[in-house]
């Protein structure tokens, strides 16, 4: 462990990488513990307040003419025939008795707010720890899955691979999305429901299971390569077990490529995930993610509210870069033969 | 005359990291003279083969060639020529063969078309004519029915049709300088005599002269008219072919001489490098045997079928083990010696249980190996081990040296704890001749001859009985074979370790064994003791890997 950390240190790109995730990481677990951006849901500003450096920009109602917005005249007396006349009294009383407060809304905040009136830049701290929880779980689980299905499929072959292969082919063979429908169907109303009530959790399942297709063609094709190396009959030779030699001697060869596999599932989880909740099958909607504000975004962006688009972007964008490059830098850095 | 080619304080070098960089070759010089053949020999990372690569420019991007070497080709300076021009003379006036014949061929294209794309490229030949001229070219190397053979892919010929199809390509537009990089390191003994006699009759016919790269010099001395010794970036002797073998100058040279196994005689130990490289220490006693006693692994009727498919419903069954016996006492070799193909390895197989037999025995001591469980075998895998061929394959690249050795002592819980291990593991790297701080080092930082030693250390973690070594040498350079062989040799000494000895070299296995048994496609077509078969070798396939063993010159073999 500590050659590898040398090593990567060694890599420029790698380092710098690795602050930016160790940075979101970080601010997820910040977040998480309610230390940053506990509040995003509270309306702290104006309807699509400006970002704080275009300064305080005139709103549509401003723009009206004075009095533009009030119908002039009396509104006649209804009270006669209006059943419900002589609960107004009581009403207007007991109104009276609540105290209403209007919070402080300010007219920018640093990065805008949306069509409530939230802080942007906290919706898109809390929206991190959401996205990334589900990517990063999902692509853990997929890979788990994949790695371990593959590793058996490719170095016993025999009916073990042809059952897998079964299994394999009746998974790739539904439409993906289709897929992702029944099985978000039957969790959120079968008798799973309760258990994944959280919704995030189900976001995870969902893409784990539809997801690990991919890197079981990838891990069973290498043990398929391996499996027959004479370092492997080398080790079957002095008595290692079936297990040993699967994960002891053959994993940590493979590895480089279930690594960039890994790096490639996050990137692709985080986009499902926000796919997943554009369409409603995602967070639930007291949650927040990329995915959430994306969707919303597309609204705002017809009336020229660019912040949010461009908040949820810039995360996602940066995170998923470095993430890229320190799969990367991982790889190499694991590598022996580079040394 | 003038040389066609004038290589002159030739120095390359190449940038690892950042700061760094290696000096492979080092003010190296030489003449390639017309119509004549010039061998470049040397042990890998010689320089031999980046030297002769510097002459088409075919070096890696990483590679730093000084700016005052000169190869002087037809009065120009090739290190100075300009990419184009080095493309026109590559393939038409000065083309390489390489040692792999299987990967240097495209294989999704057929023969023809790769044969004819190289004269297509360089004469502009048409299509149809470039087929026609392609036929006439596998004809004049030597395969049979080349018509047909224009239509078949590299995988459907044996490996000596393949870099005979290399030759042809290499040879098709007239070349002035063919050079050929080991071009039968890959290849059987008996092949390696045919392609060996192929170039030189090809070289006289056209008249061009050819840049030979070998690490044995033995090889050499059959082809060469001239040669070059090198070793580590230097040239260390070089001269005409016959002052070389009968009046070497150099240590090295008389190292490189001495020290492949000789038929007619049987040293105690074989003469290393470093024998010579310090003065000249040899050891004139012969070697010695252990008696024939009771087998402590036998053999019986060994057979191994294997079943291929070749349609729906049917299929062959391929005899790839015929009716294999012998027995091994204590402290004796076996040595079992054949081409590629003939059955020798899958042998090794069966006995550790590596592949399930078809049928036969093999015993050791009362044990029949074959009948058991895996979980049975699983204690017997102890007392039997095996040292693969080829050494860059058999360690796996990612555990620490120091690892490699202490998994087989964990799996039969042998050593009380760890640190006992580590001891036993330090002993045994100690033993093989390794340095102590190779224990936290990973394969590919060591050489093949070291990889080997690793290798035999790990086999031998479990202290076992019987060794089984399958081609232990052959990826090695032919004068580290030698100290690897006499490694094994020590071991036999101490251990009484019984050896099955696997080789395809008559030579090698002749030395080591106490009886040869030589197979053929699966089946024993002469046994005995190795000096009656090197005296009177009854079956006519011994003869010819006889007849096929690299002699040097003749002269410089009479004693």
């Amino acid at each position: 462990m500590e050659t590898l950390w040398s090593r990567l240190r060694q890599d420029r790109i790698g380092t710098i990488s690795l602050g930016i995730v160790l940075a979101y990481l970080a601010l997820i677990l910040a977040a998480a513990l309610g230390l940053v951006s506990a509040g995003w849901n509270r309306e702290v500003g104006l309807p699509y307040a400006t970002p704080s450096l275009l300064g305080v920009q005139p709103s549509l109602e401003a723009a009206l003419p004075a009095g533009a917005a009030r119908p002039r005249g009396t509104s006649p007396d209804l009270s006669a025939v209006d059943p419900l006349a002589p609960k107004y009294a009581e009403w207007a009383r007991r109104t009276a008795e609540l105290e209403v407060s209007e919070p402080e809304r300010s007219a920018t905040l640093p990065w805008g707010g949306d069509r409530w009136g939230r802080d942007v830049l906290d919706k898109a701290v809390k929206g991190s720890q959401v996205s990334i929880a589900v990517g990063v779980a999902a692509a853990l689980f997929a890979t788990l899955i994949g790695t371990l299905l593959g590793a058996f499929a490719g170095f016993y072959g025999g009916k073990t691979n042809d059952f897998l292969e079964w299994l394999y082919n009746v998974f790739t063979s539904v439409p993906g999305i289709l897929l992702v429908f029944a099985l978000a169907a039957v969790l959120r109303s079968g008798g799973l429901s309760k258990v994944f009530a959280s919704g995030i959790w189900m976001v995870v399942i969902i893409l784990a299971v539809t997801g690990w297709t991919g890197m079981y063609r990838l891990v069973r094709a290498e043990y398929m390569k391996h499996r027959s190396r004479e370092y492997v009959l080398a080790a079957q030779a002095i008595g290692a077990s079936a297990g040993s030699r699967m994960f002891v001697h053959i994993l940590p060869n493979v590895g480089h490529v279930i690594l960039v596999q890994l790096s490639l599932l996050v990137v692709a989880f985080i986009k499902v995930e926000v796919i997943l909740s554009f369409l409603g099958l995602g967070v639930p909607v007291d949650m927040v993610s990329w995915g959430t504000m994306l969707s919303e975004a597309q609204t705002e962006l017809v009336i020229g509210k660019w912040w949010q688009l461009a908040a949820a972007t810039v995360f996602m964008a940066v995170f998923l870069t470095a993430f890229s490059m320190l799969t990367d830098s991982l790889r190499d850095a694991l590598d022996p033969k580079l040394r | 005359m003038t040389p066609l080619v004038a290589v002159a304080n030739l120095r390359v070098s190449f940038r690892l990291g950042r700061e760094r960089t290696l000096e492979a070759v080092r003010g190296v010089s030489f003449d390639i003279r017309q119509d004549a053949t010039l061998a470049l020999v040397g042990e890998s990372g010689s320089g031999k083969t980046v030297s002769a690569m510097s002459i088409l420019r075919l070096l890696p991007e990483n590679a730093i060639v000084d700016p005052a070497s000169r190869i002087v080709y037809g009065g120009e300076n090739l290190l100075a020529a300009p990419p184009g021009r080095l493309r026109a003379l590559r393939g038409r006036e000065i083309s390489a063969v390489f040692q792999e014949p299987m990967s240097s061929l495209n294989p999704v294209l057929t023969v023809g078309e790769q044969v004819a794309e190289v004269l297509r490229l360089h004469r502009r030949m048409a299509p149809r004519q470039a087929l026609e001229r392609a036929a006439e070219l596998l004809a004049e190397v030597g395969i049979p029915e080349p018509r047909a053979r224009l239509r078949a892919y590299p995988h459907e010929l044996s490996g000596g049709q393949q870099q005979r199809v290399m030759i042809a390509m290499a040879i098709a537009n007239e070349p002035k300088l063919l050079i050929a990089d080991e071009p039968t390191t890959a290849l059987d003994v008996t092949v390696q005599r045919q392609v060996l006699e192929l170039i030189a009759r090809l070289r006289e016919r056209h008249r061009m002269s050819v840049l030979f790269i070998s690490h044995d010099l033995g090889l050499v001395g059959e082809i060469a008219d001239d040669v070059v010794v090198m070793r580590e970036g230097e040239v260390r002797e070089s001269g005409p072919t016959e002052r070389i073998f009968s009046a070497p100058q150099d240590p090295y040279t008389r190292a490189l001489l001495a020290c492949r196994p000789r038929l007619d005689a049987r040293p105690r130990r074989l003469p290393v490098i470093d024998d010579f490289m310090r003065g000249g220490a040899t050891t004139g006693t012969t070697l010695e045997r252990p008696p024939a006693s009771a087998n402590l692994i036998e053999a019986k009727h060994l057979r191994k079928e294997f079943r291929l498919r070749i349609g729906w419903f049917a299929s062959r069954s391929l005899h790839a083990v015929r009716d294999v016996s012998f027995g091994i006492s204590r402290g004796r070799t076996v040595g079992l010696v054949g081409e590629s193909g003939s059955g020798k390895t899958t042998v090794a197989m069966l006995v550790m249980r590596l592949l399930e037999a078809s049928g036969g025995e093999a015993r050791l001591e009362d044990t029949d190996l074959l009948r058991l469980s895996p979980a049975q075998m699983m204690a017997f895998r102890r007392r039997i081990q095996i040292v693969f061929q080829n050494p860059y394959a058999s360690l796996n690249p990612r555990l620490s040296i120091g690892r490699s050795l202490m998994e087989p002592m964990r799996i039969h819980r042998l050593g009380a704890d760890d640190a006992e291990r580590v001891e036993q593991a330090r002993r045994l790297l100690q033993r093989v001749g390794l340095p102590q701080d190779a224990m936290h080092r990973y394969p590919h930082e060591f050489s093949g001859g070291q990889r080997q030693r690793i290798a035999i250390a790990r086999a031998l973690a479990v202290e076992p009985e019987v060794l089984i070594c399958d081609e232990p040498v052959s990826a090695l350079d032919v004068s580290v074979q030698a100290t690897v062989l006499n490694l094994l040799l020590d071991l036999q000494e101490e251990r009484g370790l019984a050896y099955l000895f696997i080789s395809h070299d008559l030579a090698v296995v002749k030395y080591m064994s106490d009886e040869v048994l030589v197979m053929r496609e699966g089946e024993v077509v002469e046994r005995g003791a190795p000096e009656a078969i090197y005296r009177d070798p009854q079956h006519e396939y011994t003869r010819k890997l006889l007849a096929a063993i690299p002699r040097g010159l003749a002269r410089a073999e009479s004693p």
